[in-house]
């Protein structure tokens, strides 16, 4: 009988050793091979367009707000909740910072200060509801989608372009990337340049990785959204973590919010509309999924990356009319959709026979 | 205070919704003390519980702990843990997408920061010290049910508790593994760690628990030292009255005639599932009561759930009196008059939110069709007539199922299952988390049904349950047949044996 | 002393008993916006008769306004409430599906001209063609949600993504618009009956949904599907069909949806069609207290928390609020009853109360 233990205790352990990979590490490498396939199509398909760097670092610039929106909604997708208020409060920010600058001749500190106190106002109420109230997150947010984009109108009902001084130039400021510009049509050396609003999403994402990685808080997001019940067994304050995950998704939306002003320089009731969606989109081609308990930041900036390179393809291919980017997200969301439920349930047979 | 007792517990009341789960319940427990709790159906063991790991609030009452003057208010799990009261509970509360290490010390420190290095190198100490297969670094979710548990064990034993409960530990565990947890406890007792052992194991408690509580309705029947309590004395205090019909049951089974050339009722050629079992062939005959036997994780639930077409069959042929008839999901079984009783209970038996009474026509229904519902009036009946059959302890016909205690929530499956009148009933482990009373009566049950012309598969862990009803038993290693025993085989040392292949421990 | 006590202790378990039900939290809902508008101006409540532009007599007023366009929406839960049990998710497409399902209609109405004099099929024929389109979309998220196992908010995002564009184009993003006044009757009124159409078309909805209710094991399958699915299989059900079928059944709803929308009108915008009113049909089924995470539902209360969200949209209206604007209000009335409806907030309140009634006994008794 001992023989019989001792031969498959050896047996477990180099099983053990194979399932390392975990769920979330397996979803990360589809996404990022997913998006390098998809540029390399984008090099071929479209040529010497595609090679200059500054493509993408024009991705980059289009898509820095929607890049701290994924992230903060990942947060909350990870910890299994969901947040689609995100942007409504995006553009709520926008005219408030709008109305603020141009008709009360505001500075720009302050507006960044209005903006952060929005989206923490929004994390907390919103926080609260779902966390200490235990209302559905879905209903919460929906809500908090719909009271942000009446604010926006309440606050100023026609869309205008902001004129104070000060903020524009911080509008125009390009960071210049040494060495990566290219020649342009008339023959002149023309520089790369990012603007401030990447180096803010690239520090969001740094950030949030550390913290999702290496902080006390940030493993509690993944335990809750692993096993909500486990967790408060295992004495992590669950109803606090969930409140946290909320109150730094509005947050990052707040900030997201004041990135993309900087970026439209306007404000408008229609801003950031189907931003949440395209949030969610990310998120889940990032390899988040809506169930909890996995995702990576990095798979989520990927997957922002990866969403605007397609619309980039379906645009200059031609297609440009209004309703092909709606169909050709879609698509994308769906076949990212099925490679996930595929590969998790074909894990979890390959486990069921080992096991 | 006295200066041993580390945990008090006194005049505990807690209800809920139409039911007195405690009412003035004491409990006392030792340093250094093993002490089981036992009770039967809806005595109140793990709401007591549940009160001392802060989950519910209790009505009223006190707790006492050693070194604090005065009564604790525990109102978290949380807040029972800083108080060194540490808990495994039978079902995993750990959290699946983390690594093992990282559940084992999760939640625990003050720490801002995660240190992997230490996290992983500390687990994997513990680890090694307890014998348990796997790494600190592997997903928790591709371990076994039965590591997962032994990892939730370490976890609290790790925490220097003063205080451990145990609710139900060795449910899931093989005999090897519920070993190890021994040697465990008893490593802790000399380290002056108070264990509370809730379980329904006679056996294991007399193995290695010094005292035992007793409880019977909400309310505390007695506290005693195991070496003054004979086992039939807790028995007969856990159902209130002499016990002697567990002598009743035993060989009241028919014997099994190997001769018997009638043709089975059911029989299988080579059928296998996507679960993982051998090819095996099967039969059963009218009136039989047959079981499966073997090791965790041997395979005797997978092989009954492939007759009922639970998993996915991938190949082979079963038949009915002689004729192929095609099982490949659930409801051509149940067309063919096969009923099966899952092993788990709320994972794959009830349906929580609805009624007892929807719970039990629930099957009869989807037999007799979409377009054909039954009227409230019919459906109420057959639900009167099952409640008053089975003993189901309910408020009314319309509580929800999910409110009813575990073993009661048991004979509602039951009763769905006995409505259908079925040819051949399947039960898997039909008497798990049930109290001692209530698992004579479906045993009785079981061999009136096949004294009627039932055919019955019983699996059970506990191989005395089986050994009283069960005429022929089929044993499994590996996933795989390697016997069956009847007649003057049936005994203990037999099924071992037959189960090792040979080598006798 | 003892009868009075006892006849207390009676009114208060049958109170317990009612406010414990379901159906009253749409209930409770409406009499609260009933009452404000009561005293806010009671001429809400005015129900005009008069004629409308082609002379047939018509009843107008708030009151009517909520039957009108409530009706669409009780519609929509009927298969927003089967989906939500079911699968225990919502589906927001319905918007961008009645926008698909309307602009079938009216291509097949209107053939490639956009603008025909006459219709170029029966009105029942093209109704017919979009029921199954609308179908067919309704199992394409079926299939997602159901033989995928993706999560149904998740699954029905592609099409509130997509829907809008393939709208569009199938008509080429052309606006048709239908001059045969028929066609009108079934977004407005039928002459001669002065009570808005949508309402009759709602009321036969709601009719076979009930026989449908009554004489299947619809809701019973359902209800177990969506509690566990588990035992469901192990039951005999088939968890896959019936979520499928909730989708189905959800996409025939959208069709009716879409020829009433198509037909107020007799024409259609592609962006402005039935939006937002996916939050509207799952706020109906929230505010039915029916849970969003699946299982049990009451059907009654859905349709009847689809009226009541209207009425809260017509109140906002009355206030000359902003269409725009009016999310907002909408949304702080709507936190406002969900978190009333929340069992941690029942709960903390039912323990308050009974910590007054003990209070209340003492001063009484000492």
């Amino acid at each position: 009988m001992s023989l019989f233990n001792k031969s498959s205790a050896s047996d477990n352990r180099l099983h053990n050793k194979s399932k390392n990979i975990t769920d979330t590490n397996l979803l990360l490498t589809i996404t990022i091979v997913a998006f390098f396939v998809m540029y390399i199509c984008a090099i071929l398909f479209q040529g010497k367009g595609f090679l200059k760097p500054q493509t993408f670092f024009n991705i980059l610039n289009a898509n820095a707000a929607l890049i701290i929106l994924s992230c903060g909604m990942s947060l909350v997708m990870i910890t299994g909740g969901i947040d689609i208020s995100v942007g409504g409060v995006t553009a709520l920010v926008s005219m408030c910072c709008a109305v603020y600058l141009d008709f009360h001749k505001g500075n720009v500190f302050v507006a960044i200060l209005i903006s952060l106190a929005i989206g923490l106002m929004f994390g907390l109420v919103q926080g609260f509801l779902i966390s200490y109230l235990e209302i559905q997150p879905f209903i919460v947010t929906l809500a908090g989608m719909f009271f942000a984009r009446g604010m926006t109108t309440i606050v100023n009902t026609n869309p205008f372009n902001v004129e104070n001084i000060e903020f524009v130039k911080l509008k125009e400021t390009r960071i210049i990337m040494p060495g990566l510009g290219s020649i342009n049509k008339v023959g002149n050396y023309v520089d790369a340049y990012i603007e401030i609003g990447v180096v803010v999403a690239v520090l969001v994402v740094i950030l949030l990785f550390c913290i999702l990685r290496w902080t006390k808080i940030g493993r509690g997001f993944y335990a809750v959204g692993g096993n909500n019940q486990s967790a408060l067994m295992l004495g992590i304050n669950v109803k606090r973590t969930k409140f946290m995950s909320y109150m730094t998704c509005s947050l990052l939306a707040g900030i997201g919010g004041f990135v993309y002003f900087m970026h439209v320089g306007s404000g408008s009731a229609s801003h950031a509309s189907g931003a949440e969606m395209n949030a969610i989109a990310s998120s889940i081609i990032g390899g988040t999924m809506l169930t909890g308990g996995v995702g990576n930041i990095i798979g989520t900036f990927f997957g922002v990356l990866s969403l605007s390179t397609i619309q980039n393809i379906v645009s200059s291919a031609g297609l440009d009319q209004a309703w092909w980017t709606g169909i050709t997200i879609a698509a994308m969301l769906c076949l990212f959709l099925v490679i996930q439920s595929i590969v998790m349930a074909r894990k979890k047979r390959n486990l069921k026979m080992k096991g | 205070m006295k200066d041993k007792v580390v945990l008090e517990m006194k005049n505990i009341y807690k209800s809920f919704p139409g039911v007195l789960a405690l009412q003035g319940v004491d409990f006392t427990l030792c340093e250094g003390e093993i002490h089981a709790l036992m009770g039967e159906n809806g005595a109140g063991k793990s709401t007591l519980i549940k009160v001392l790991t802060g989950v519910y609030g209790k009505d009223e009452g006190q707790i006492y702990l050693k070194g604090k003057e005065k009564a604790v208010v525990i109102r978290s799990p949380q807040e029972a843990q800083k108080l060194g009261i540490s808990t495994v509970y039978q079902e995993i509360t750990l959290c699946p997408n983390l690594s093992v290490a990282e559940n084992m010390y999760i939640g625990r420190t003050n720490n801002l920061f995660q240190n992997w290095k230490k996290t992983n190198t500390d687990a994997d100490k513990i680890l090694k010290m307890l014998d348990i297969v796997a790494e600190p670094t592997q997903q928790l979710a591709s371990c076994s049910i039965a590591v997962q548990q032994m990892v939730a064990i370490a976890r609290a034993v790790d925490m220097d508790c003063k205080v451990l409960i145990l609710d139900e530990p060795t449910s899931s565990l093989d005999e090897q593994e519920v070993e190890k947890l021994f040697k465990l406890m008893r490593n802790l007792k000399e380290r002056g760690v108070g264990i509370i052992f809730v379980t329904h194991f006679l056996d294991q408690v007399y193995e290695v628990c010094d005292k035992i509580t007793v409880l019977r309705d909400g309310k505390l029947v007695g506290e005693y030292e195991i070496k003054d309590l004979p086992r039939v004395q807790l028995v007969s205090k856990m159902l209130g009255k002499d016990l002697d019909n567990l002598s009743d049951v035993q060989g009241e089974h028919s014997v099994y005639d190997k001769d018997n050339v009638t043709v089975p009722v059911f029989e299988t050629e080579a059928i296998f599932s996507n679960a993982g079992i051998k090819p095996f062939n099967f039969h059963i005959r009218r009136g039989e009561v047959n079981g499966f036997t073997g090791l965790l994780g041997s395979g005797r639930s997978e092989c009954v759930r492939a007759i009922f077409g639970a998993d996915r069959v991938l190949g082979g042929t079963v038949k009915k009196s002689g004729k192929i008839v095609k099982i490949s999901k659930p409801i051509d079984a149940m067309r063919n008059g096969i009923g099966y009783l899952p092993e788990d209970r709320k994972g794959d038996g009830i349906i929580g939110e609805l009624s007892v009474r929807d719970n039990i026509i629930l099957a009869l229904q989807v037999l007799k069709g979409f377009f054909k519902p039954f009227t409230k009036a019919e459906a109420n009946k057959f639900a009167e007539e099952y409640i008053k059959l089975l003993g189901i302890k309910t408020a009314s016909v319309d509580t929800p199922i999910k409110s009813l205690s575990g073993g009661n929530q048991q004979k509602v499956i039951l009763a769905r299952w006995l409505l259908t009148h079925p040819e051949y009933l399947i039960l898997d482990e039909p008497t798990r988390g049930i109290d001692i009373g209530t698992k004579v009566d479906i045993q009785k049950l079981v061999l009136k049904l096949a004294s009627e012309g039932m055919s019955i598969t019983f699996i059970s862990s506990e191989t005395d349950e089986m050994l009283r009803t069960c005429s022929r038993l089929i044993v499994m290693r590996d996933r795989k047949v390697v016997g069956e025993l009847s007649g003057e085989e049936l005994t203990q040392n037999m099924i071992m044996s037959t189960i090792a292949g040979g080598e006798k421990e | 002393m003892q009868t009075k006590d006892l006849k207390k202790s009676k009114i208060s378990d049958y109170f317990a008993k009612l406010f414990g039900q379901q159906i009253f939290i749409p209930i409770a809902a409406l009499l609260l916006l009933a009452i404000f508008n009561l005293i806010a101006d009671p001429s809400f409540y005015q129900i005009t008769f008069g004629y409308n532009s082609v002379g047939d007599p018509v009843l107008s007023g708030y009151i009517m306004t909520i039957i009108d366009y409530g009706s669409e929406l009780a519609i929509l839960a009927i298969g927003m409430t089967l989906v939500t049990a079911a699968s225990g998710g919502q589906d927001i497409s319905v918007g961008a599906a009645i926008a698909i399902s309307g602009s079938v209609l009216l291509r097949i109405l209107c053939g490639t001209n956009s603008r025909p004099e006459t219709l170029q099929a029966p009105i029942i024929v093209a109704f017919l063609i979009s029921c199954v389109v609308a179908m067919l979309f309704g199992a394409f998220n079926g299939t997602l949600v159901a033989y995928f196992k993706i999560q149904p908010m998740v699954a029905t995002l592609i099409l509130f993504t997509a829907g809008r564009s393939i709208a569009a184009w199938i008509n080429n993003n052309e606006l048709p618009i239908i001059s045969e006044p028929s066609f009108s009757y079934f977004g407005g009124f039928i002459p001669g009956i002065p009570i808005p159409s949508p309402f009759f078309i709602a009321m036969a909805c709601v009719i076979v949904i009930s026989l449908v209710l009554r004489f299947t094991n619809l809701g019973l399958y359902t209800q177990t599907v969506g509690i566990n699915e588990n035992s469901s299989r192990l039951n005999g059900l088939n968890p896959a069909v019936i979520k499928f079928l909730a989708f189905v059944i959800l996409g025939l709803c959208v069709a009716v949806a879409g020829l009433i929308k198509v037909s107020r009108l007799s024409s259609i915008n592609y962006s402005v069609i039935a939006k937002d009113i996916e939050m509207d049909a799952i706020l109906a089924v929230a505010l039915g207290g029916n849970p969003l995470n699946g299982g049990k539902f009451n059907m009654t209360a859905s349709i009847l928390g689809a009226y009541v969200i209207q009425f809260l949209t017509t109140t906002l209206y009355k206030f000359n609020v902003q269409s725009d604007a009016l999310s907002a209000y909408k949304a702080v009335v709507v936190i406002f009853l969900v978190v009333m409806s929340a069992p941690v907030v029942r709960d903390g309140i039912s323990t308050l109360w009974k910590k007054i009634k003990i209070r209340l006994y003492v001063k009484e008794v000492g």
